[in-house]
Parts: structure tokens; C-alpha cells; sequence
């Protein structure tokens, strides 16, 4: 699971009123070399929870993004670098998202993070 | 400037949906206003051949090689009911079009094809000897030329597919401005696919999906019935950054094995893997609060419970308030496995417009697979419709007898209001309190599936009343 994906899910447990950011428990986390893509990455920023990249990056042992971001910075080479490196080249492989209010652990097995909720969560 | 456009002999609807959709894409229209087509006198409106209206040929010649279904747009240099018309009025045709293509240092090369007949060698080099009279300077080369010029002869030869009869032969020659690579659906054919489910999207119709979609390097497509990732990489193989879901954990986690799963079908084609891949019901999606057109293309085909049946998260017993919501102990949670219950099919469709107008950019495109009962004097289908989306197009392909799937293309014109977002609420709560009889309304499957009830003509002898042709019109 790369952290691109982190930054969009939340816990939706019935009930739950802030689900995100998820923590990360990470037990594996590998690194996959990806094709660096400016387009995208320019199109992906405005979307991005950039306070919740930078704390999930940490966790996964990467500590080189700014706490701040501004859309001026889209134009360093050396950001771009760094933003592509933690939102898709970092893998949470084996580990959990847990959520925030109930501490409900949501499994992340061989890079899948598995979201479906019990039936007593719906 | 007008283009004769020569399509393959198939997917009869999808072929100008796609053409607009392509010149959508390369002309950074949303595909709003729709081109100039016309129709070569006494041709059929299934016809292979097309007249059509185009700014310029880098247009062309960007969809032509994009698409699938377009065998050829032309330059058309004349055309006529005989080789001497054709003579006649290549002969008149502008000296200034013509020359840039007949210089001495160009090579060429002359295909000739027809309708409805395939036409020996010999044939062939006799067509082509008679536009000698055509001053080709270049050389002659048949792997790779410069220009390439196509002869078609369209007469009755008794073959049309399903076509009626031609009623006056016509022959056009014109330069080939570009043409569909249909190499790639060998490349991608399922059949030498390493990981495939029962409904892996076949190559041809996962690109077709991928244009109808407009996708393009840069764009993010999402498909929340992954399975095993077929449509993704159509999407992927035309530059898209993908991303899926599905709600079995076994086809998108585990595979087949280690080097047979959803990430191995884009490695075998050298593709860049999926952005992500998750395991959630679309029913419950887990997206953040706020967070909003992150999709530029959604693609999918939904489960609608003819070949594979819909699931979603709460179990069957406990939608029908039958049993209380059975609590997990706490020692059991890792490893439990929840209860799913059937998702019928206009609740799946609900959620995924709902998903769709929220998720999706402004003008991004919803395109999916939406399936038909083809019952004798049915009305006109009516397709699912949303206050977010206009319908670009509706292209049926017919599967069986009794039922056929239709590929619609929604773009998102509209922004997702919180008006549009408590309404879906209210609907989703009212699917999942009377879910039994929702679930009883979507009665696809044994419509599709129940006895046949045979036609006889008198003797006793079967007949189908459905006529075989592949078109709709004849």
C-alpha cells in the first residue's frame, strides 16, 4: 500500500465521526522504484492531506517532507523528488491501519489493505 | 475537411462512439459538440464507410492510431461506380493534394481491399494496374513506406454480413492518413493472460472502455469491481495511473500464487503496476470526509448477477432482520472473515453514479457495463440517470438471445452538492431497509436463465423470431 492511497481512506465504522488520518502500524515496508510523473504528481497535490502524508511518511522511516507545503514548491525539482519518494515509491507491505477513534486494527497483508468492516461495524 | 473513415466490420455501435470520443480526447473537448458524419450514396448506416468532418489530418490521424475500431481514414482522392468514374475523378483531383505524395524520393505502397469478398492476387495487381495512370514517381515498398494508398471495392457479391444487399457498386482510392494497431489485442488476448476470473474483460472491449473513458498518461481510473484487473490494464497500456478495489480479498490479495495475481497481469505486459489496490465494498466505501474529484476516469464492469452475483457487507440474515448484528469477540477479530449478503443491481449502480459524482473531476467520465433483457416489442431501455452526469453514449452489444450488455458513457458536467450527497444517503438507508424487496426487483438472472419458452412456427420446428444479424437497424 503506498501512501497515496493512506491519504485517501479514513475508518467508517458506523458510528465513527473522524476516521482519519489511519495510524499506521508498519511491520514490513519496502521501497519500489517508480517512474517519476510531474503531471501527476501536480494533479495529485491539491488532493492530498499534506499533514497526514507527512506524519505516515515518518512512521514508515522517511522524514525528508517539509511539515508545510504551498503549491509554489511544486516547482523544485528537489520536492518533487521528495513528495513522489514518500506518496508512491514508499510500500506499507505487511502492517495495520488503525482507526483513530476505536482503535480497530484494519489488516494491510501483501500490500492490500483490507477495509471491509464487520458485521457489527455497518 | 471531410475524411472517408472504413471501420472494421463489428461492434457496429461502438465505432462512432469511440471515434468522438478520441477526437474528444486529442481536440481537449469534452465531447460535447458531435461531428459531421455522412454517409456514401446508397450506403447503409452499418456500412464500414463513412464520410467524416475533421479540422485537420494530425487530428486523424491521432485517432485513427489510437483507436480499435477504425481500419482507415483516407484522403479521399475519388470514388465512383466504375473504374473509369474512379479514373475520372482521381484525374481531377488537385494537383497541390497530390504531388507532396508522388515524389520521386517517397516510397508507396497500394493495398487493396473490398467488402464482403476477399480478392485473389491476381485481382489485386490487375486493380492496381489500372492507376497507372496515377504519376508515382517513388519507389514501391511494402513493409514500410512513406505513403500508403488504399483501393475499395464495394459491390454486391452476395457477402455482406448481415448487411442489405449493395445496391450500387462503388470504388474508392484515397492515402491512408493512419489505422487502428490491432496488434495489441494479440498482444493482450485473455488467452495468454497469466491470472484470469470467469468475467476477465476481454483486450478489445477493456481499450474500448479505456477510450471511451478518454484515458491518457497523467489521468487517474479507478475500478471498484477489479477483480482481476482487466479493465485496469486497458487503462494502463494508454498511459493511466490505475487504482482498484474489490470485496474479495482472495482475488485481489492472493491470486493464484505468487507470480499469478491482479500485479503479475501488469508486469507480463511491462506495464507500471496499479497505484493501489484495496479490498472494500463500494456499498461502505472507506474514502475520507472531503474527499472529492480525486478520479478523472471510473471504469468498471458491475457485477449484475447474470455471470457473477454482487456482494456487499452485512450478512443475508442480518439485512433481513432476521438475527442482531452478531458481535465479534475480541480474540477472533484478526482473523474474522465478514458476512457479505447479495448486492443487487440497482442499489450497485446507485453507488457507483453516487461514487462516481463525488470522486470524479469535473468532465471526468463514468463509463460501465449496464445489461438488458431483450424481450419482443420491449420499449427503448431506460439507463440510469444522475443530476452530475450527461449520457455521452449508449453502445449495445448483444450477448445471447435473451440478453445483451450496453456500455454507457456518463461525463460529470455538474459538482457533487451536499443536496445531491443527503439524498443518496437517504436512498442508501432506504436500500438497506427494505432489502428484500429490492434485492426481488433486480430479477436479472432468472430472466436470462429460466426455461426458454421456444417459438414454433406450425411444424413444430424451432425458430428464433430475433434476426442473427449483429446490427440493430436491418
Amino acid at each position: 500500500m503506498r501512501l497515496l492511497t493512506h491519504n485517501m481512506l479514513s475508518s467508517n465504522i458506523k458510528g465513527v465521526a473522524n476516521g482519519f488520518p489511519l495510524r499506521i502500524e508498519a511491520e514490513k515496508v519496502v521501497e519500489k522504484e517508480v517512474e517519476l510523473n510531474t503531471d501527476f504528481l501536480r494533479n495529485m497535490f491539491a488532493k492530498i492531506e499534506w499533514k497526514a502524508l507527512v506524519e505516515a511518511s515518518k512512521t514508515l522511516g522517511y522524514a525528508e517532507l517539509p511539515d508545510v507545503a504551498e503549491p509554489s514548491m511544486l516547482d523544485s525539482d528537489e520536492f518533487l523528488n521528495r513528495f513522489h519518494h514518500a506518496l508512491l515509491e514508499l510500500h506499507l507491505e505487511e502492517g495495520a491501519l488503525v482507526c483513530p477513534e476505536t482503535g480497530r486494527k484494519f489488516p494491510v497483508n501483501k500490500g492490500i489493505p483490507n477495509m471491509l468492516l464487520h458485521e457489527d461495524e455497518v | 475537411m471531410w475524411y472517408l473513415c472504413v471501420f472494421y466490420h463489428r461492434l457496429l455501435e461502438y465505432r462512432k462512439a469511440e471515434f468522438e470520443s478520441l477526437a474528444g480526447l486529442f481536440d481537449g473537448r469534452s465531447g460535447a459538440t458531435p461531428l459531421e458524419w455522412r454517409l456514401p450514396e446508397d450506403h447503409h448506416a452499418d456500412s464500414p464507410f463513412h464520410f467524416v468532418n475533421l479540422p485537420s489530418e494530425e487530428l486523424a490521424r491521432n485517432i485513427a492510431n489510437r483507436s480499435i475500431l477504425v481500419k482507415g481514414i483516407y484522403e479521399l482522392w475519388g470514388e465512383g461506380r466504375s473504374f473509369e468514374e474512379l479514373e475520372e475523378a482521381i484525374r481531377s483531383y488537385p494537383d497541390e493534394r497530390r504531388t507532396p505524395y508522388l515524389s520521386p524520393g517517397s516510397t508507396f505502397r497500394i493495398n487493396v481491399d473490398s467488402f464482403g469478398k476477399a480478392i485473389s492476387f491476381p485481382e489485386q495487381n490487375e486493380c492496381i494496374n489500372k492507376l497507372a495512370f496515377i504519376p508515382f514517381e517513388g519507389r514501391v515498398n511494402l513493409r514500410n513506406p512513406d505513403h500508403k494508398f488504399c483501393l475499395m471495392d464495394n459491390d454486391n457479391y452476395g457477402g455482406t454480413n448481415g448487411l442489405p444487399p449493395i445496391v450500387q457498386r462503388r470504388i474508392f482510392f484515397g492515402r491512408e492518413i493512419g489505422a487502428a494497431d490491432r496488434k495489441i489485442l494479440q498482444t493482450y488476448q485473455l488467452k495468454s493472460r497469466k491470472y484470469l476470473g470467469p468475467t476477465a474483460m476481454d483486450a478489445e472491449i477493456a481499450f474500448l472502455m479505456a477510450n471511451q473513458a478518454q484515458v491518457k498518461p497523467g489521468k487517474l481510473v479507478y475500478d471498484p469491481f477489479v477483480g482481476t484487473g482487466s479493465i485496469l490494464v486497458g487503462a494502463a497500456h494508454f498511459g493511466a495511473m490505475t487504482m482498484g478495489a474489490d470485496i474479495d480479498i482472495r482475488v485481489v490479495r492472493d491470486g493464484r500464487g505468487p507470480d499469478c495475481n491482479v500485479w503479475s497481469n501488469f508486469k507480463q505486459y511491462g506495464l507500471p503496476m496499479p497505484v493501489s489496490l484495496l479490498r472494500a465494498d463500494n456499498n461502505l466505501p472507506p474514502w475520507r470526509a472531503g474527499l472529492k474529484e480525486m478520479f478523472d476516469a471510473i471504469i468498471c464492469d458491475p457485477p449484475y448477477g447474470v455471470r457473477a452475483g454482487g456482494r456487499k457487507s452485512g450478512g443475508r440474515k442480518l439485512l433481513k432482520g432476521a438475527v442482531d448484528p452478531y458481535t465479534v469477540p475480541d480474540d477472533k477479530r484478526t482473523d474474522h472473515i465478514p458476512s457479505t449478503a447479495p448486492y443487487s443491481l440497482v442499489e450497485c449502480v446507485h453507488d457507483l453514479l453516487d461514487l462516481a459524482a463525488r470522486m470524479l473531476v469535473m468532465g471526468g467520465r463514468l463509463v460501465y457495463f449496464y445489461p438488458v433483457l431483450r424481450e419482443e416489442d420491449s420499449p427503448d431501455p431506460t439507463f440510469p440517470d444522475h443530476p452530475c452526469f450527461v449520457l455521452v453514449s449508449r453502445c449495445e452489444q448483444i450477448l445471447s438471445y435473451r440478453y445483451s450488455r450496453v456500455l454507457l458513457t456518463m461525463a460529470k458536467v455538474a459538482p457533487y452538492t451536499e443536496d445531491i450527497e443527503l439524498e443518496a444517503r437517504l436512498q442508501h438507508l432506504e436500500f438497506r431497509e427494505n432489502h428484500l424487496k429490492w434485492l426481488e426487483d433486480g430479477k436479472l438472472h432468472s430472466a436470462v436463465f429460466s426455461p426458454a419458452d421456444v417459438h414454433t412456427n406450425g411444424t413444430g420446428e424451432k425458430f428464433s423470431s430475433k434476426p442473427k444479424y449483429r446490427g440493430k437497424y436491418v
